[in-house]
């Protein structure tokens, strides 16, 4: 899907973005409320570019406009692979993007994230996860790794892992897995402005994916292993 | 270094999790929390049939730093490639929300990891996602986070966003620290790109050496384990605040590195341009030559005082 229509449906009050290169960034309305737009276009590989210009971007908002909500958008295949993303240390610009949007959550900026097109592990992680909440279009497409190169690494048939795949949310890619692990707090269908409208009323809480995905059913030992560390305050 | 030093040296690189868990900390102060004793193995290996741990790869617990209360999780190598799958990872997430109710000084992370587990790819993904934010509150607190690398398997994927996401990282030349991994690259583009089994090439780009001299590893030690503990014995009470202006710095800094080098095609030619002499023996100087070269062309990050 292209941003543009996902946005003609998120901001009926109107848009305005600017592309560079994979980067789109402005301010759209919703219900009257001015929110910042920030994301990537056309599965965008996040490399040290993309990811410097999204991090400039977080920080924009930051400085000129305190408190705006931040919608990101997210369509990414992952990090780039390249010599020369590593070679400059990709993994600090992406911690740089994952930082920014720790800082504008604290100054009092509500984050909140939609996968608009496809969302891919290191990509994924750095922009869509470090939103309070994430969201889905109904035909978005998530992923942490295809089964086909799950079975390549891992040597587990094919076969025995679509058969996991049919109760198991961990393996496979799919939005509806990633609803059930908490992961995306829900699939935005129907009026998109009420379902922005609606995430930026829900209270700014910290991290809750873990008891989402053991309500769920999607994944029930992250929130019990935590939980019972957490418990052990009195031994340390 | 004589031959008597070498023979002191009680190798990082080498050690199991709990043997660096306690060559780092004092002296019988270590006490583990959730212990294999407790027989938390992953589920999902279980269903696929692999072998588990009882610690599922991840040693965390409490101890003493020079005295001061500080908790500590290190991944075992061995297990996995210490990689993160749900149990893994929610230890390391329960004991940063940990630091925010038993009041110590610091988090020590010993990380030795490929990333995510991909035999539990999503769940493996969604738990680093978690240390992160569990690891922003420690930090909004005040609460210094140190990375250790210096181990067999690196310090790469999500877990190389991560660690970058810390106070600080304290590495040897034998870690690496990147989001893609060797075999990764090679992958995606092909040998031409990158060869995985050139070691020589692994180390000078991901490096120990490589990363300090960017200035994306704020210490470089030997590799030994009393060496991890006399940095880390210096950095945990010296929070680094996550602030609008830190924030600024380290945009201005990326956004220069990417001016100043983009073009490079490999470590040597940044070592070159950043005008150190005899940049084409870095990778076979010792630490101590090493330092002593290197000194006067390190980049300055504002935060951390010349000691």
């Amino acid at each position: 899907m292209n941003v543009e229509y996902a946005l003609d449906k998120i901001c009926p009050g109107g848009y305005q973005i600017k592309k560079d290169n994979l980067v789109i960034s402005g301010h759209g309305v919703c219900k009257g409320q001015t929110f910042a737009i920030i994301g990537t276009i056309d599965h965008a590989a996040i490399g040290i570019e993309v990811a410097f210009d999204l991090a400039a971007a977080v920080l924009e908002v930051i400085q000129r406009f305190p408190q705006r909500p931040i919608l990101l958008m997210v369509d990414t295949q992952g990090q780039r692979l390249t010599h020369r993303d590593e070679l400059l240390a990709n993994h600090a610009y992406l911690a740089h993007l994952a930082k920014c949007l720790e800082l504008a959550r604290c100054r009092g900026h509500r984050v909140v994230s939609l996968v608009y097109g496809e969302a891919v592990s290191g990509g994924f992680f750095a922009t869509g996860m470090m939103a309070e909440r994430a969201y889905a279009l109904p035909n978005a497409q998530i992923r942490v790794m295809a089964l086909q190169a799950m079975t390549r690494v891992t040597k587990i048939s094919l076969e025995q892992l679509d058969e996991l795949c049919k109760t198991s949310a961990i393996f496979g890619p799919g939005i509806t897995n990633f609803v059930r692990l908490g992961i995306i707090e829900d699939i935005w269908q129907g009026d998109l402005e009420n379902c922005l409208d609606r995430a930026l009323r829900l209270p700014a809480d910290y991290d809750n994916r873990a008891e989402l995905g053991c309500e769920r059913g999607g994944r029930e030992w992250a929130a019990k292993v935590a939980f019972r560390i957490r418990m052990s305050a009195e031994k340390v | 270094m004589n031959l008597a030093d070498w023979r002191k040296r009680d190798s990082f690189y080498e050690a199991s999790a709990r043997r660096r868990i306690l060559g780092l900390l004092d002296q019988n102060s270590f006490q583990e929390l959730l212990g294999p004793a407790e027989r938390i193995t992953s589920p999902h290996l279980e269903q696929l049939g692999f072998p588990v741990s009882f610690d599922d790869g991840v040693v965390i617990g409490s101890g003493l730093l020079n005295g001061k209360k500080v908790l500590i999780a290190a991944q075992e190598s061995g297990f996995m490639g210490g990689a993160v799958g749900e149990v893994h990872g929610a230890k390391i997430t329960g004991l940063l929300q940990l630091a925010l109710i038993s009041h110590v000084t610091a988090v020590l992370l010993v990380l030795d990891t490929g990333g995510v587990r991909l035999h539990e790819a999503n769940a493996g993904l969604v738990a680093i996602s978690e240390i992160l934010h569990a690891a922003f509150r420690a930090r909004e607190a005040g609460i210094p986070i140190l990375v250790l690398i210096g181990g067999n398997n690196g310090c790469y994927g999500g877990m190389g966003i991560f660690a970058r996401c810390c106070d600080y990282i304290i590495m040897s030349e034998e870690g690496r620290l990147s989001v893609a991994g060797p075999e990764v690259i090679e992958t995606a583009g092909g040998v031409e790109e990158f060869d995985s089994r050139d070691r020589a090439l692994v180390w000078r780009t991901m490096g120990g050496k490589h990363r300090y001299l960017l200035g994306e590893a704020d210490r470089l030690v030997v590799d030994d384990i009393k060496a991890f503990r006399e940095v880390a014995i210096e950095l945990i009470q010296k929070p680094k605040p996550l602030t609008l202006e830190s924030i600024l710095q380290e945009h201005q800094r990326l956004g220069e590195r990417l001016v100043a080098y983009g073009e490079c095609k490999d470590a040597l030619d940044i070592w070159k341009k950043i005008g150190i002499p005899e940049f084409d023996a870095i990778p076979l100087m010792d630490n101590d030559a090493f330092h002593s070269i290197v000194k006067p062309y390190l980049p300055r990050e504002g935060t951390e005082e010349e000691t």
